[in-house]
């Protein structure tokens, strides 16, 4: 019926569904042979209870609750994604100045047949092991590096770039400090302005802060409906505004962190709706809404020429400011 | 007189209260300001004087806006921009208090109307573009305004051919505007590709302290970046890293002399030296391959294309 039922992670707005599949399971099991047509009704009556109650619930979610599902352990990341969105993947590796960051990946596969498109994006990892070697998704220097030399690929043969974000933010460690962090972020949003190639970013699941603008400086930025995108976490906002991060909720709300917000503020193209229940529930039916959102971007910066993306670019963050004169 | 009669010495005059001529405590602690690197008491009118160094220890204290302005900008030369631009309250945010009056309590503290001071002037002699960022007014936090303030500053440094000197003093992206403040990293760094573009220089100067959203934009895009000594610089405050890692961090972690030693900046210098020393990297710059409205350098190509005096052998 969904992945849901086997999943080993609950959310706690999701636990009154669970009941309800679990009662679906148990009528199921128990009235397996039972081929009376009220015991079919009652179930099929139950299932569509679940759909309806699903939908109510991931209608009317609060943000904080929204940043649940955008950091869900089960969300696809950007090597689920690739396996749905084209063929012909082939990861590449390295900054070639001695690292290979785990929490950006990136390489080259074939959107549609005769479209490569470079694909760079974050990788959270499953199962400890892999997290620890993509550190939770939290790049360090290298990542950025890595990210730009596989941008000035994409450039340099003319191929257009898909950037998937999803990264609680660049990794605050003492290493990262010693090999320039900042300066490693600030020169990825630089020269992400200068690209003349079409650039595409989607924010897949947390946006974090410079960490995550640092693959998002691009033509068309879209957000998955579920994800988040924000200047500081929730947590790291109420720990100093409000003094305690026990109000992470309010945080979340006021900082306008959700795909809604965003698009009504202006400050993304557009919001990609998600499998049914969170994206966690249906990897391809996600990765097909991704990919006809590409497209259908794509078949318009095709058309312009590289000076007109590079200006593009440019004006639109040029322009992004709230203000009085 | 008796020797008893001197211990039966009585006061003629009253005690002496302190008068309302007299300074108050709270004035009198201004008077004297203890150097938090030395612990010497410095006599405040001095330190000000002494640029607010320490004369011990050479401590360099947070100094504002204006008064960089006074010490770097020849007298007279100074014309403020873009004062008019203010901000706003796009996401109608309310922590403990609303944005707006921690605005106006930002703007009582600080003396300046935002962040960020910008204007033109000359240093020794030459025209140049500031930005000069204000820590008091809210840590110095950028958001929309800081980054509509630092764009049109480069658009008239393109227009006039200016070079820009941004010193920043900050604590990153400004929260209460959330999105739009990130975004302004994009902005000022996307500008600061169209100076790049017209050849002209940037000196990004970094003051205590410099971290998050500014430091990971324009402040590490300079094509120059100096740093003044002991100034804290960094992307994650040093609280964050030591959760996250769990360990103590070095002493030295993130200053001036750190990021020196790793190859992120180039160069630490004094306030003291400041001035001279933008103004030498100015004048180094300012005849160029690329100079208006030909190749400066031109005139330079017949001396160096003599040939060498012929030697005798």
């Amino acid at each position: 019926m969904s992945k849901k039922s086997n999943s080993s992670f609950v959310l706690d707005f999701e636990k009154p569904l669970i009941t309800l599949l679990q009662e679906i399971d148990k009528l199921e099991q128990s009235s397996s042979k039972d081929e009376r047509q009220e015991v079919k009704l009652s179930i099929n009556g139950l299932k569509e209870q679940f759909f309806e109650l699903r939908e109510r619930i991931y209608s009317n979610l609060e943000p904080h609750q929204r940043l649940q599902i955008a950091r869900h352990p089960e969300r696809p990341y950007t090597l689920d994604f690739v396996k749905d969105l084209g063929t012909n993947w082939i990861e590449l590796h390295g900054d070639r100045s001695g690292h290979d960051d785990g929490a950006i990946v990136g390489g080259l596969l074939e959107l549609e047949p005769g479209l490569t498109v470079v694909v760079v994006g974050n990788e959270k990892g499953r199962g400890i092991k892999e997290k620890q070697r993509c550190n939770f998704g939290m790049p360090q220097p290298s990542g950025y590096k890595k990210a730009l030399r596989l941008f000035k690929h994409a450039e340099n043969f003319g191929l257009p770039i898909i950037t998937l974000i999803d990264t609680p933010g660049a990794y605050p460690g003492l290493e990262a400090e010693a090999n320039g962090q900042s300066g490693a972020i600030a020169v990825n949003i630089q020269e992400m302005t200068n690209l003349k190639v079409p650039v595409i970013a989607i924010i897949t699941g947390e946006g974090g802060s410079g960490g995550a603008l640092a693959l998002a400086v691009a033509n068309r930025v879209l957000m998955l409906e579920h994800a988040v995108y924000s200047v500081i976490s929730p947590e790291g906002c109420a720990a100093i505004l409000w003094r305690t991060r026990e109000k992470s909720a309010d945080a979340a709300n006021a900082l306008k962190i959700t795909s809604n917000d965003l698009l009504n503020l202006k400050l993304i193209d557009e919001i990609i709706p998600e499998a049914q229940g969170g994206a966690h529930n249906n990897y391809s039916q996600t990765s097909a809404n991704i990919k006809k959102s590409i497209l259908s971007h794509l078949g318009i910066l095709l058309k312009m020429s590289p000076e007109e993306l590079k200006e593009e670019k440019m004006n639109k963050f040029r322009n992004y400011g709230a203000f009085s004169e | 007189m008796r020797l008893k009669d001197l211990f039966n010495f009585k006061r003629k005059t009253r005690p002496i209260k302190p008068s309302q001529e007299m300074i108050s405590e709270q004035e009198l602690s201004e008077l004297w300001t203890q150097c938090p690197s030395c612990k010497t008491t410095i006599y405040t009118a001095e330190l000000k004087n002494n640029l607010m160094i320490c004369s011990k220890c050479e401590h360099h204290f947070r100094l504002s806006a204006y008064d960089r302005i006074e010490h770097l900008v020849d007298a007279d030369t100074w014309e403020e921009i873009n004062c008019s631009i203010k901000p706003s309250n796009p996401l109608k945010f309310v922590d403990l208090k609303k944005y707006e009056d921690s605005i106006e309590a930002a703007k009582k503290r600080s003396g300046s109307n935002e962040a960020i001071v910008t204007g033109v002037g000359k240093i020794d002699g030459f025209e140049t573009a500031f930005g000069i960022m204000e820590f008091p007014f809210l840590g110095g936090s950028m958001g929309s305004v800081v980054g509509e303030r630092i764009a049109r500053l480069c658009e008239l440094a393109i227009e006039r051919k200016l070079p820009v000197i941004i010193i920043s003093s900050s604590g990153g992206a400004r929260m209460h505007e959330g999105l739009f403040s990130l975004l302004q990293m994009a902005k000022t760094s996307a500008i600061l590709s169209k100076l790049r573009e017209n050849k002209l220089l940037f000196l990004s100067v970094l003051a205590d302290p410099t971290y998050g959203g500014v430091s990971a934009s324009f402040a590490m895009l300079g094509d120059i970046i100096i740093a003044e000594p002991k100034a804290k610089i960094g992307f994650a405050g040093p609280r964050v890293i030591e959760e996250t890692i769990r360990q103590k961090l070095p002493k030295d972690f993130q200053t001036s002399e750190y990021l020196l030693e790793h190859g992120q900046i180039d160069l630490v210098i004094s306030r003291k030296k400041l001035k001279e020393t933008v103004t030498q990297l100015i004048k180094l710059h300012s005849k160029t391959l690329y100079g208006n409205p030909t190749n400066e350098l031109n005139g330079f190509a017949d001396i160096i294309s003599q040939p060498l005096v012929s030697s005798s052998v």
